[in-house]
């Protein structure tokens, strides 16, 4: 390994400048840990699944400014991995390559980056996909918070797989793969240095297993990765697409007794928290069994539970069915919470 | 030969007021004719006529309200008789008056043994009864309510075609014979008597009344009531008691205007001083009891046949608004009724009761619902050809308003609006009041919060019909709402807003409550206000007082104190969570002002379980302190950060000390509330800057409160809130005065 060429531990300004700094970084930092062989400017892809006919690439991007950049459970690298496999795999794809490019502010330590990138490395393994392209820039202090990292990914969707939200049907059930708002708490306690926090750790995980697992099990109508906007932002999306409304169980949500006390001292409701791999899907009723099992055979799927499903009702319209038995209204949310009790 | 025109307006349609005027004329050997149109009720008359106007004036039917009565006077052929007119035109039958309590002439037929409708559950007149909630569509016409299934008897037929009964043109006229029919469930022959007996013996009941359910106890069952409120999980909040005037006078003694009230048409839950001789259960830790009179035949035959005060609290499940179909009731009402008593005239609209209060000031709206709408209120001076205007009110007691020609129609108490079934009725109250007054609006207001429901259908309403609309800052349209009930003409002067309320979005972003705005129906600007506090955990911190308390005592410095009070409570995270500004918003909030000095006094400290217990508790208290002195109110200097209350704080740690009395305690923070606002808000009337200080916000509906900054005002001129709420409720109102008001003024918007 090159990592001795590095003289400096923090990223300069001249590591951006486009010289043999530049280049050292580059090697040293990314190129030796994403493709040992050497990374291209241009990457040329080639896949047996690309030549099946009906075959469709699925092609998606996303910026990580997650601050912290570390937290229990994951850091950005993580996440700007999963995020775009995930945004893959939901849609239906099988993701194979990605792109990663950073935004790193003078001053970072080399060693975080270090962190970072190997964290990326391993995600990308785990869910199988190759980062097989990207790009570094440095800027001054304070133009960036330590790290920005925009990652792209390119996947196959098999022929005859189509997830869309306008598939839903009335009756069909919805479906999350574990406990909810699991990462939205661990930054929130990591940013807050909250003695309880101890305990949650991000949901950050890849879901392309468990995607390819659940569509061949069942006709998957449609899935959405309940990122930021949490849970309740996905259900609207998909409400709102499909034309029905859908209804929830608050007695059924999957969620950690630690996330519920986090989000009962800040106010916060956990179906707004965001998930780095958490996703929602909807499956006729009479399929929802085999997903379930199928789901719970993969790692990102264990606690996968039936949530609630999509009725007959004012269109677009998210209910959830409370302890007590009335139906409140699950609003996607204009900004952030702002109390409203007058 | 010589005649007169008479045009009378205001609410004169729907209340026999044709037949009315047919009566006099009769009696006076009038000749011509009256006839409804869509500006009031028009007379033509010949013959002795001089007196007319002012019978028509003093002698007007029990349900009406004449705004004027314009005379002018008419050359033409005298008919040879009085003729009612049928209506024609549109706008002319579209109005509806308010639900009305049962009549003294029906309470009286279905007491007498003789009468055809004796006993009957169902009995009403052109003078009382259902209105609104039997209402299906329009035009107001027997067809398109709910008692559309009951044909009339020829009884009946006759009655109602015949202008010298009481009966005439009453829509929901009904008799045994045709009309609707009561049952218990489980069934029993005699569903009253069976109902009496069961309440004896302390079951639960589901009633079927005018605007919804409601569920009843035994009011003097202790045990019954306990497992009501088990049953409801409703633990503490206030249950409202049903009872005659003999009955509650056993139990409280009603004032000369509180009886005035309870026997009005609209028939409110009224709050009485409590005399102690009803379990707590009713009410716990209030000084206040809230009774109503039946209202309806039904009510009356059941209190009579059982022989005492009920409990009548909504019967709905948390959260959710009342029931009203049977179906509905014996699903949802099933876990906590014993037995339904119940009818097969179905409940078109629902319709809270409506809550009121009488002070020393004056009577005290706190919830508008049944027996106010959809009556109108006039406007100001000025807003006669104001563009129509709908404004959309708040998010917790949502109401709506609209506005036109120099009339409102403010809405009925709705409830919160996440509420899916609530969200449901504010769209139907949407459409329904649209239609009633023939509305089209021009112009839409919302409040400035985002996440309102009813802002967001407000602005999505404008964009898609194309109309102007106009964010109104939350407590510059409390102020506007109290303005405007008081009838304060558009281009009057500035006033000075005391408003004290829960919270509102300012447009600086933070979260207002406490404030002292100056200005009119255009614009305000805020000339003074609480200091602020973070409010940690945003809406959390209405519902755990100690949070406030928390907040304000680490400004104070007196962190110490905090954790002696809240040692199990996690205070280092919600501290974290202030300093970081996690969901910890900067307010001046009044409310929550409350909740913090309540909470230093160990009252709700953590948790209340409806909204206001603790300030309401705080009150209750205050009243029974010994003695107030009102120089011993705690004192809030202003500060170029607002008015300080770390000295309040300072002060009651040490009045706790030195064992002052939390009775005392709580008197004179309410003192020193008052006294603050008053004198600076005296102070800009005084300096020339306004003409007039108004009092509004929720904690207005604090009695105490408006009394002691009533006296801390002296002579200044003061405006205040009598017939509309000074919480939520009323918002809408002040929305669009200020909407209709900015439209006007900047006419090439339009
Ligand atoms: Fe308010
Ligand atoms: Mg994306
Ligand atoms: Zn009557
Ligand atoms: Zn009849």
């Amino acid at each position: 390994m090159n990592m001795m060429r590095l003289k400096q531990d923090t990223v300069t300004l001249a590591h951006g400048g486009g010289g043999k700094a530049m280049r050292d970084l580059i090697e040293s930092v990314f190129t030796s840990v994403f493709q040992p062989d050497g990374m291209e400017d241009q990457a040329r892809l080639m896949d047996a699944a690309l030549q099946k006919p009906g075959a469709r690439l699925a092609f998606t991007t996303d910026s990580f400014v997650v601050d912290p950049v570390e937290f229990p459970g994951g850091d950005i690298g993580k996440i700007a991995v999963c995020g775009t496999v995930n945004d893959l795999a939901v849609g239906g794809a099988k993701p194979l390559w990605l792109s990663a490019a950073f935004i790193i502010e003078e001053g970072t330590e080399i060693a975080l980056l270090r962190r970072i990138v190997e964290s990326m490395r391993i995600e990308a393994e785990k869910a199988g996909v190759r980062i097989i392209t990207g790009d570094t820039k440095v800027v001054g202090r304070g133009s960036a918070d330590k790290v920005f990292i925009t990652t792209s990914g390119v996947g196959v969707i098999p022929a005859g797989r189509t997830l869309s939200a306008d598939r839903i049907q009335e009756g069909d059930v919805a479906i999350v793969n574990g406990v909810l708002g699991d990462h939205g708490a661990a930054i929130l306690a990591a940013r807050g240095d909250m003695m309880l926090s101890t305990d949650i750790q991000s949901d950050c995980q890849g879901l392309g297993h468990l995607m390819q697992a659940v569509c061949a099990a069942a006709d998957v109508q449609a899935c959405r990765d309940a990122t930021r906007g949490g849970v309740a932002s996905a259900l609207n999306e998909m409400a709102e697409a499909c034309g029905l409304a859908i209804e929830i169980e608050e007695a059924a949500l999957p969620l950690r007794t630690e996330v519920k006390g986090v989000c009962e001292i800040l106010g916060l409701d956990p179906l707004y928290l965001a998930n780095e791999g958490t996703l929602v899907l909807f499956v006729p009723e009479g399929q929802a069994e085999a997903a379930l099992d199928a789901m719970k055979s993969t790692e990102a799927g264990r606690d996968a539970c039936i949530i609630g499903r999509a009725k007959q009702g004012p269109k677009g319209q998210v209910t959830m069915r409370t302890l007590f038995g009335g139906a409140r209204i699950v609003d996607m949310l204009v900004g952030e919470q702002l109390p409203r009790i007058c | 030969m010589q005649g007169l025109r008479i045009r009378v307006r205001g609410q004169v349609q729907g209340v026999g007021f044709r037949p009315f005027v047919w009566t006099l004329a009769q009696g006076l050997g009038v000749t011509g004719h009256v006839l409804n149109d869509p500006e009031g009720v028009l007379i033509e008359a010949y013959g002795p006529v001089a007196s007319l106007p002012d019978l028509i004036r003093r002698k007007a039917p029990p349900l009406s309200r004449i705004d004027a009565i314009e005379v002018s006077e008419i050359t033409g052929k005298s008919p040879a008789d009085f003729r009612i007119i049928a209506s024609s035109g549109t706008g002319a039958e579209t109005r509806v008056t308010p639900d009305a309590a049962t009549c003294d002439a029906c309470l009286a037929e279905i007491q007498t043994p003789t009468d055809r409708r004796c006993g009957y559950a169902f009995a009403n007149c052109t003078h009382c009864g259902p209105r609104y909630t039997i209402l299906r569509a329009l035009p107001y016409d027997r067809a398109q309510t709910t008692m559309a299934e009951f044909p009339m008897c020829p009884d009946c037929a006759s009655e109602y075609a015949d202008p010298a009964d009481r009966r005439f043109h009453a829509q929901p006229i009904a008799c045994p014979v045709c009309g609707p029919r009561l049952w218990i469930e489980p069934a029993h022959e005699d569903p009253i008597a069976e109902a009496a007996a069961r309440l004896r013996h302390g079951e639960i009941l589901a009633i079927k009344g005018l605007g919804g359910f409601h569920l009843a106890c035994d009011a003097r069952n202790a045990g019954a009531i306990a497992n009501l409120r088990r049953r409801k999980h409703r633990p503490a909040k206030p249950l409202a008691l049903m009872g005659t005037l003999a009955m509650i006078r056993q139990h409280a003694s009603p004032t000369e205007a509180e009886v005035a009230l309870l026997s009005d048409p609209s028939a409110p839950i009224v709050l009485l001083s409590s005399n102690g001789t009803l379990p707590d259960g009713v009410a716990p830790n209030q000084s206040t009891y809230g009774w109503m009179l039946p209202y309806t035949p039904l009510h009356h035959l059941l209190i009579e046949a059982f022989g005492g005060p009920l409990v009548m609290t909504s019967g709905n499940l948390s959260g959710e608004p009342q029931v009203i179909g049977n179906d509905e009731a014996r699903e949802k009402l099933a876990p906590f009724a014993d037995a339904f008593l119940m009818h097969d005239r179905d409940i078109a609209r629902r319709l809270d009761d409506s809550v009121e209060r009488i002070t020393p000031h004056g009577p005290m709206i706190l919830r508008r619902a049944r027996g106010h709408v959809p009556g109108t209120l006039p406007l100001p001076e000025g807003f006669e050809d104001a563009p129509q205007a709908v404004a959309y009110g708040g998010q917790m007691k949502a109401a709506l308003c609209l506005i036109k020609n120099g009339q409102a129609l403010l809405g009925h108490h709705l409830g919160e609006l996440d509420e899916a079934l609530t969200w449901e009725a504010f769209q139907q109250a949407d459409r329904d009041y649209a239609a009633l007054f023939d509305h089209k609006p021009q112009v839409v207001a919302v409040d400035l919060h985002p996440d309102f429901r009813a802002s967001r259908h407000g602005t999505a309403r404008a964009e898609a019909e194309g109309l102007i609309l106009q964010e109104v800052q939350h407590h510059h349209a409390h102020l506007a709402t109290c303005m405007g009930e008081n009838l304060w003409p558009l281009d009057g002067c500035k006033v000075a807003g005391i408003i004290l309320d829960g919270l509102g979005l300012g447009p600086d972003g933070t979260v207002w409550g406490g404030e002292i705005l100056l200005g009119d129906y255009l614009g305000f600007e805020r000339a003074a206000h609480l200091s602020p506090a973070p409010l940690v955990g945003g809406d959390r911190a209405q519902a755990e007082p100690w949070r406030n308390a928390l907040a304000r005592l680490d400004q104070a410095g007196l962190s110490d104190w905090a954790d002696d009070l809240f040692s199990d409570a996690p205070r280092d995270m919600l501290r974290m969570a202030a300093t970081r500004g996690l969901n910890a918003p900067m307010s001046t909030s009044a409310g929550r002002l409350f909740d913090a000095v309540a909470a230093c006094l160990d009252i709700c400290s953590a948790g209340q379980s409806y909204e206001g217990e603790a300030a309401m508790t705080l009150e209750a208290l205050a009243l029974k302190a010994p003695s107030p002195d009102p120089h011993h109110a705690y004192h809030m200097p202003e500060t170029p950060n607002g008015f300080d209350v770390s000295q309040m704080f300072k002060a009651i740690r040490a009045d706790l000390g030195n064992q002052t009395s939390i009775q005392t305690i709580a008197w004179r923070f309410h003192a020193g509330l008052a006294q603050t606002f008053a004198t600076a808000a005296a102070a800009l009337v005084k300096d020339g800057q306004a003409k007039a200080v108004a009092l509004s916000g929720g904690c207005f509906q604090n009695a105490l409160l408006l009394d002691l900054t009533l006296r801390a005002l002296g002579d200044t001129p003061v405006l205040i809130h009598t017939k509309t709420p000074a919480n939520d409720g009323g918002l809408a109102l002040g929305q669009a005065l200020i909407a209709a008001a900015r439209a006007k003024a900047t006419p090439e918007s339009m």
